[in-house]
């Protein structure tokens, strides 16, 4: 790089920056009386009084004093050694500008812009040709001076900005976004303090915040980015010198604007929105290595070392042939390491998935990003990207004249956005809220305000699937969630807001379709088989990129449903490793890895919606759950709901089933096509609810809950056995929560209680209700055995016990001869497993041993 | 030249004349469209346009006006494109407007520049679609359509046909076309060639046929050329060429897998081609050229010899490919063909079944449920349960003989477009069935399962052996399974995968129970065994008349469009029905049985020509189940039900 002190002076009259209409000592600035100067080699003397489109044309120019040249005029031919050596320039616009009192000598180098600048030919082409014209028509009406091509008035423009930035109040604002803002603050004083003691001199700005203070210049920084931000950062940095004086920073601060209003999905960019300020979401697929490009070269003469400085102009280093100093041709030769660099890099940006319409492939978009906003994105992120929108004609070949009649596009880069980082830190929902608009909003409230709303929602769920409605309500609930609660203060972590569900029963019942529903459903839902996926599947591996060499971790179907839902199909087929990485994320809601070097905890806050099969094929009714499914316990203990999905036996069913099939197979389109509009509201409705509605347990309700709790308890005390757990009050909580969600309801009240009672009892009929006794037994799901079963093991114990002393003192025992006896003594039928059972049970006891086929008294 | 033929020769010059007669911000682009339209409305008019499918594309006039029958294989990013420009003279200064719709390279003379300042200028946007010809097009297809063109042109003697190449190679395709119908063993020598499915395309060409080879000749590599470009044809072994397609207008309406025929200008442009070399030279010069990785140009500005850029005019998508139906099916002179062909159709319908008995060595049952398999198509989607779709599976083939072969290319004699998929271990393990996203070229590279509407997938279980599925074939195997059951192919975009629903009829045999899932199984009972089996199914190919078979082949593709409906009263009847069996036997009926009772209904009606169920074919339906529910049972084979 060369010196820092000779370039960025110069580079101040660049853009639009330095044609300050309000200069009022045009004296005091050779640069830019040079400038001008040169400038009129070019456009004729006419020059000075450039202007705006017809629009503008009734505010009349003040000739003489003030004058605002079209900036790519700019570009040609500066005498560079003239600025170099003009201390007056070497400062911020600013200082020099207002006169801030401020040393000259230790100013704040202006950095160039290369994501506004470098496409300044496409610009130039469409104001050249009626430029001429123009300037003539205005110079009767002067007084308001304005940017050649635009009705951005330097001046205006710029005192707009400093009182934006001066006052603006974010009515809006709340209090969990920007941690450590005074709200009732001016906003972006605020930034800038942080600007003077973080050091980091870019100004992000909200447009949203600019056009509901100023719609005019919102207007106008969309229209004319290009004129406009320099005009920011000029300001910007006149508040910011004014203020903290002695501040060093690396270079001027810029103004990158984000959040464009305009902002659109990449399929409806179109020829209108070239040399806009547009924002697009879209996912990074590709970025290329790090391009220097040259900004300007140095060239010194060979003969008498006389050196110069040639701007790169379209791309292209015009070599000067001649030296001025020593006039000799060809001498002059390019000194690399003192030309100057910018950093380029190329991304490609390719369409959400969510912004595709179906059937169709994702369009791609070229960025250029330039300096400091290389290598922040990689290939994978999904991002919000504001820039400029620039189309360039294609030469066929340099040295002739035709031109490919297409032009080339790209977006210069001025913010980026993340939008997936709440993956990494907190919750943004700011980017999903932008998704609906205000009637759809609307809509979705009136709809909520419905009695029925609840019935109606679970009814459209997967429609296909008869009946079932208890399985759907229950699913309609997780889809909804709980409200999170963050107890990390109190040492436990975050609470599961999440529900699980565990569908079971029998083949053909429809249990992969309306996993395939729910799939189809959730914009992050994963759907996998528990035959096909192991462990490193679900989870994440590691993984050696083919061209960086680097390690990667790459993540798998549980952490990519991060805040989505993972539905697991066949989940009894998995295995035993598999499953036990369930556990884990099922409450705690994390994932620990460590392999490979990397150790990490990601997080997997994802509802797992699963269903199994009986290991009989046909679900045994006189089986319990635990024993039809072969799950164990403590997995099975995670899940808030459990249901059976079995094939009722009875005619009334059958009958409305028929008919409803029949009816699938003549219903005509059009209501084939209202189907789906429910499918896309519902899809609506519940990201509405999930973004926005975080209902609060009512005094009522947790009165309720406690009551429910106990009731539960009690029904089990009677017998002498537990019959609840905290965990199912978690459940109760979760599940009554999610169901004031689909009210929209802040506050979770008796009736959501009632629900997510009744909805657990359904459950539990279904699943925990022992065999034998038929009594609903929680304790067959979380200790795996219903507490008779547990009795009858105890007893049979007990009877064997007494068996072996009245057989007297013979130390040993034939295994055989003992089953018989006791089969022979008991009135209930006993199998070999149960034997075996209380065997292991009074070995336990250390009354026996068993070694092969004998039995050992102690 | 004749004034009739200008829009077909030179559609420029007519282009040029609505354009210089009007406004160029006015409406001349609406004016251009409707003045083809009518053109094209002419009697045959659309049969005198060449067509790419049939003609080579050095046979073709650049800038004249063709026709292309293709499927939308990829879709590429909209470009912006200079509508409207001016050229300028700079020694008269004289200034020209030009049009930039349906150009690849903005004209100008050799005295004249561009100038690209012009306050004229109107920038537009287009959209290129990646199309190659419908993926498995049954040769017939391709015969008839290429005759109808010829045909055409025949008649309209007096229009000075607007290749020289269309008199002789009619001629030709004639006797070839007689050729196919007499000999079909000569025939399947034609297609044992075709077979080649390890991606050696040279073995395809076929070296009696000058010109196809002269057309297929690109695909020979020079030894000083760079790899030859993979023109990303879903299945192994096609030809023809890919084209890249630029429409102008409602492009949001068409699909990926869309079949479309196109009317346009064809820019085969030498210019086209230097550009790539150019480009790739100059692209360390100028900044704004190294945006894309050389492959990604490659992929996206193949040389035009090889890839022909055709600038859309007229666009439709296709119902259907079958060249013996009218395109569209709604309008009135295709009524009286449809009511026509409905008063005959039960004849046609049992000697259908006739013929497919013999093919299936008289085990009329099997027939029956193959016919319903071919008109079956998914009708509309109920949520993620798409309706209509029957996939049946054959079991019982007999293994490792040249059964399966043969049904597959009676299958290709009927249906206007297939593909045999051999399911041994290799296949599985090497070919790739999922498209999949290359972001280096930025281009959906095709896979076997990116196939069009309505296509016939054979997959051969029999050729199955044991072994090891690797990663690639549990994904592939997976992948066949979703097409089966859901209907979607998941393409991979590395990042995400993306749900493409489709629309694939699929027919497995296997010898016993498929590991496929299938709607239903169907076990062959062969009634005969022939000693020579080759000869018997190649006579049983002969013995069918030209005529006859493209009664079949309407058959099929035209009843598979009608609209079906259920009254009350048979709902009613049904309900009934459906409880009463659930009464009697409620283990082995379940609401999967009354699904595909319905289903088998439902193509039973409309393979009659009825378009609403009546309580016989109800009763005629439960008596198909029957029967093949308890050959199942005599066969010992597991129910063939799955989700």
């Amino acid at each position: 790089m060369s010196s820092p002190a000779s370039t960025p002076s110069r580079r101040r009259g660049k853009r639009g920056r330095a044609s300050n209409p309000s200069t009022p000592q045009d004296a005091r600035s050779p640069p830019s009386q040079k400038r001008r100067t040169d400038d009129s080699t070019s456009t004729g003397e006419l020059q000075p009084m450039p202007t705006s489109p017809p629009a503008d044309l009734q505010s009349p120019v003040a000739p003489d004093a003030l004058f605002s040249s079209p900036p790519q005029f700019r570009n040609s031919a500066i005498p560079l050694d003239f600025d170099i050596s003009s201390p007056l320039t070497y400062g911020t616009p600013s200082s020099r500008v207002e006169g801030t009192p401020r040393s000259g000598v230790r100013g704040t180098p202006v950095r160039q812009r290369p994501d506004l600048g470098s496409a300044r030919k496409a610009r130039q082409v469409d104001l050249h040709s009626d430029g001429v014209a123009e300037d003539v028509a205005t110079e009767q009406f002067g007084q308001k001076l304005v940017i050649w091509g635009t009705d951005v008035n330097v001046a205006s423009c710029k005192e707009k900005f400093q009182r934006f930035l001066q006052r603006f109040i974010d009515p809006l604002a709340k209090e969990d976004e920007d941690i450590g803002l005074d709200l009732n603050e001016p906003r972006y004083m605020q930034r800038l303090e942080e600007i003077n003691m973080v050091g980091e001199p870019f100004l992000n700005v909200n447009c949203d915040h600019l056009r509901s203070f100023d719609e005019n210049l919102y207007r106008q920084l969309i229209c004319y980015p290009q004129e406009v931000i320099p005009t920011f950062d000029m300001a910007a940095n006149e508040i910011f010198f004014d203020r903290y004086p002695d501040s060093i920073l690396e270079h001027q601060i810029q103004v990158r604007p984000y959040n464009a209003l305009k902002t659109r999905n990449m399929r409806s960019l179109n020829p209108e929105d070239i040399d806009q300020l547009i924002t697009i979401s879209g996912m990074v697929i590709r970025s290329s290595q790090l391009i220097p490009e040259m900004q300007e070269a140095f060239f010194k003469c060979q003969v008498c070392s006389f050196s110069t400085r040639v701007e790169i102009d379209r791309g292209r280093i015009a070599e000067p042939s001649v030296c001025k100093s020593c006039n000799t041709t060809h001498s002059m030769a390019l000194i690399h390491n003192r030309s100057l660099f910018s950093d380029k890099q190329l991304i490609k940006l390719q369409e959400s998935p969510e912004d595709m319409p179906a059937g169709q492939t994702p369009h791609t978009v070229a960025l250029f990003a330039h300096n400091d906003l290389v290598d922040k994105v990689q290939p994978g992120d999904r991002i919000n990207v504001t820039g400029i929108y620039r189309a360039v004609p294609i030469r066929v070949n340099p040295r002739v004249s035709t031109v490919k009649s297409i032009y080339k596009t790209h977006i210069d880069v001025i913010h980026y956005r993340k939008t997936d980082s709440k993956r990494l830190h907190g919750v943004d929902e700011e980017t999903e809220r932008k998704m609906f608009t205000e009637e759809r909003v609307e809509m979705l409230k009136e709809l909520s305000k419905k009695q029925d709303i609840y019935e109606r929602l679970s009814s459209a769920l997967a429609s296909s699937i008869y009946e079932h409605e208890d399985i759907k309500k229950g699913i309609l609930l997780q889809l909804f969630g709980g409200s999170k609660k963050d107890f990390s203060q109190t040492g436990r972590g975050n609470f599961r807001a999440e529900i699980n569900i565990l569908l079971c029963g029998d083949p053909g019942t429809s249990k992969s379709q309306l996993l395939q529903y729910v799939y189809n459903l959730v914009p992050r839902g994963q759907y996998t088989s528990g035959r096909g996926s192991s462990a490193v599947g679900l989870t994440a591996y590691v993984m050696k990129d083919p061209e960086t060499r680097q390690l990667v971790l790459q993540t798998g179907a549980l952490v990519l449903s991060d805040n989505g839902i993972c539905c697991i199909d066949e989940f009894d087929k998995m295995n035993e490793s598999t499953r036990s990485v369930l556990h884990e994320v099922m409450e705690q809601q994390t994932l620990s890895i460590a392999k490979a070097g990397i150790i990490c905890q990601l997080n997997a806050r994802t509802s797992i919606l699963a269903a199994a099969n009986p290991i009989e094929s046909q679900w045994n009714p006189k089986k319990t759950t635990i024993e039809n499914i072969q799950l164990p316990h403590t997995l099975l203990s995670r899940f808030d709901l459990i249901f059976l999905m079995l094939d009722p036996r009875d005619e009334a069913y059958d009958r409305r089933l028929a008919r409803h099939l029949v009816s699938l197979y003549y219903q005509t389109e059009e209501q084939m096509e209202e189907e789906y509009m429910d499918m896309a509201v519902l899809r609506d409705y519940i990201a509405y609810a999930r973004s926005y509605v975080n209902p609060r347990l009512g005094e009522e309700a947790s009165q309720a809950l406690i009551e429910a709790y106990v009731d539960m308890r009690k029904v089990g005390s009677g017998r002498g056995m537990v019959s609840a757990y905290p965990r199912q009050l978690e459940s109760l909580i979760r599940l009554a929560e999610a169901h004031a969600k689909v009210r929209f309801s802040g506050k979770v009240e008796t009736m959501d209680v009632e629900e997510a009672k009744r909805l657990h009892r359904e459950a539990l009929k279904q699943s925990a209700t022992d065999p034998r006794t038929g009594i609903v037994d929680i304790s067959i799901l979380t200790t795996g055995m219903s507490a008779t079963a547990r009795k009858r093991k105890e007893e049979l114990a007990q009877a064997l016990r007494k068996l072996i002393q009245t057989k007297g003192k013979a130390p040993t025992l034939k295994y055989q001869q003992l089953f018989d006896d006791i089969r022979a003594q008991s009135d209930t039928a006993i199998t070999k497993e149960m034997f075996e059972e209380a065997l292991r049970a009074l070995a336990d006891d250390d009354f026996l041993t068993v070694t092969g086929k004998t039995v050992r008294l102690l | 030249m004749p004034c009739v033929a200008d829009w077909l020769n030179n559609p420029f010059s007519i282009v040029q004349g609505i354009f210089a007669q009007s406004d160029p911000n006015s409406d001349w682009e609406k004016k251009v469209t409707e003045y083809f339209k009518e053109k094209l409305k002419e009697n045959n008019a659309t049969n005198w346009v060449p067509s790419l499918n049939d003609v080579p594309v050095h046979y073709l006039k650049p800038n004249s006006l063709v026709k292309f029958r293709c499927m939308v294989q990829d879709m590429f990013d909209p470009e912006f494109y200079m509508g409207v420009y001016e050229t300028v003279d700079p020694n008269t200064n004289a200034r020209v407007l030009h049009f930039g719709k349906y150009r690849d390279v903005a004209e100008c003379g050799p005295q004249q520049e561009i100038d690209l300042n012009s306050s004229q200028t109107v920038t537009s946007e287009r959209q290129t679609f990646y199309c190659v010809p419908v993926p498995g097009e049954s040769a017939w297809v391709k015969e008839i359509s290429f005759l109808d063109c010829a045909n055409a042109l025949a008649s309209q003697a007096r229009v000075s046909p607007s290749t020289s190449y269309t008199p002789s190679r009619h001629k030709r395709s004639y006797e070839e076309d007689e050729d196919m119908d007499l000999h079909p063993s000569k025939q399947k020598e034609q297609h044992m060639g075709n077979r080649c499915y390890g991606g050696d395309i040279h073995g395809c060409v076929e070296p009696k046929r000058l010109e196809t080879e002269a057309s297929a000749g690109h695909h020979l590599v020079s030894p000083n050329c760079s790899p030859p470009l993979d023109l990303n044809f879903p299945l192994p072994g096609e030809k023809g060429p890919a084209c890249l397609v630029k429409v102008y207008e409602s492009w949001d309406s068409f699909k990926v897998n869309d079949v479309l025929e196109v009317f346009g200008i064809l820019s085969v442009d030498p210019v086209l081609s230097i550009v790539n070399n150019e480009e790739r030279d100059s692209s360390a010069l100028d900044p704004m050229e190294c945006m894309d990785t050389a492959e990604e140009q490659r992929v996206h500005s193949p040389p035009a010899s090889l890839v022909p850029r055709i600038h859309v005019i007229l666009a439709q998508k296709l119902q259907h490919i079958n060249p013996l139906l009218p395109v569209c099916l709604n309008e009135e002179e295709s009524k009286t063909f449809v009511s026509n062909f409905m008063s005959e159709l039960s004849p046609v319908r049992a000697e259908l079944l006739g013929f497919l008995t013999h093919a299936l060595l008289g085990d009329s049952l099997a027939a029956e449920y193959l016919i319903l398999h071919l008109i079956s198509t998914v009708y509309a989607r109920r949520d993620v349960l798409p309706l209509g779709k029957f996939t049946v599976n054959l079991s019982g083939c007999p293994r490792n003989s040249i059964f399966t072969e043969h049904i597959y290319h009676i299958i290709q004699q009927l249906v206007p477009a297939s593909y045999r998929l051999q399911m041994t271990i290799e296949n599985m393990n090497q070919s790739r069935f999922i498209p999949h996203k290359d972001y280096a070229a930025n281009r959906l590279v095709s896979g076997v399962l990116q196939l069009a509407s309505n296509t016939s997938l054979v997959v051969d279980e029999t050729q199955l052996e044991q072994g090891q599925l690797d990663t690639t074939g549990v994904h592939n195997v997976t992948a066949l399974g979703n097409l089966i059951t859901w209907q979607k192919v998941d393409y991979d975009f590395n990042y995400h995968q993306m749900e493409f629903p489709c629309n694939i009829n699929v027919l497995i045999t296997s010898e016993g129970r498929s590991l496929l899932p299938s709607d239903c199984q169907v076990h062959l009972q062969p009634q005969l065994i022939p000693p020579n089996m080759e000869e018997y199914m190649s006579s049983l190919l002969t013995a069918v008349l030209p005529s006859v078979l493209n009664k079949f082949r309407i058959y099929l593709s035209l009843l598979r469009l009608l609209d079906y409906s259920i009254s009350d009263e048979v709902t009613k009847a049904v309900e009934e029905d459906f409880v009463e069996m659930r009464k009697n036997d409620p283990e082995s009926v379940t609401a999967d049985d009354l699904h595909r009772t319905l289903l088998v209904a439902r193509f039973l009606s409309l393979s009659a020509g009825q378009t609403t169920l009546s309580r016989e074919r109800w009763l005629r339906a439960k008596q198909l189940e029957a029967l093949r529910k308890a050959r199942l049972q005599q066969h010992k084979c597991l129910n063939g039900n799955e989700l």
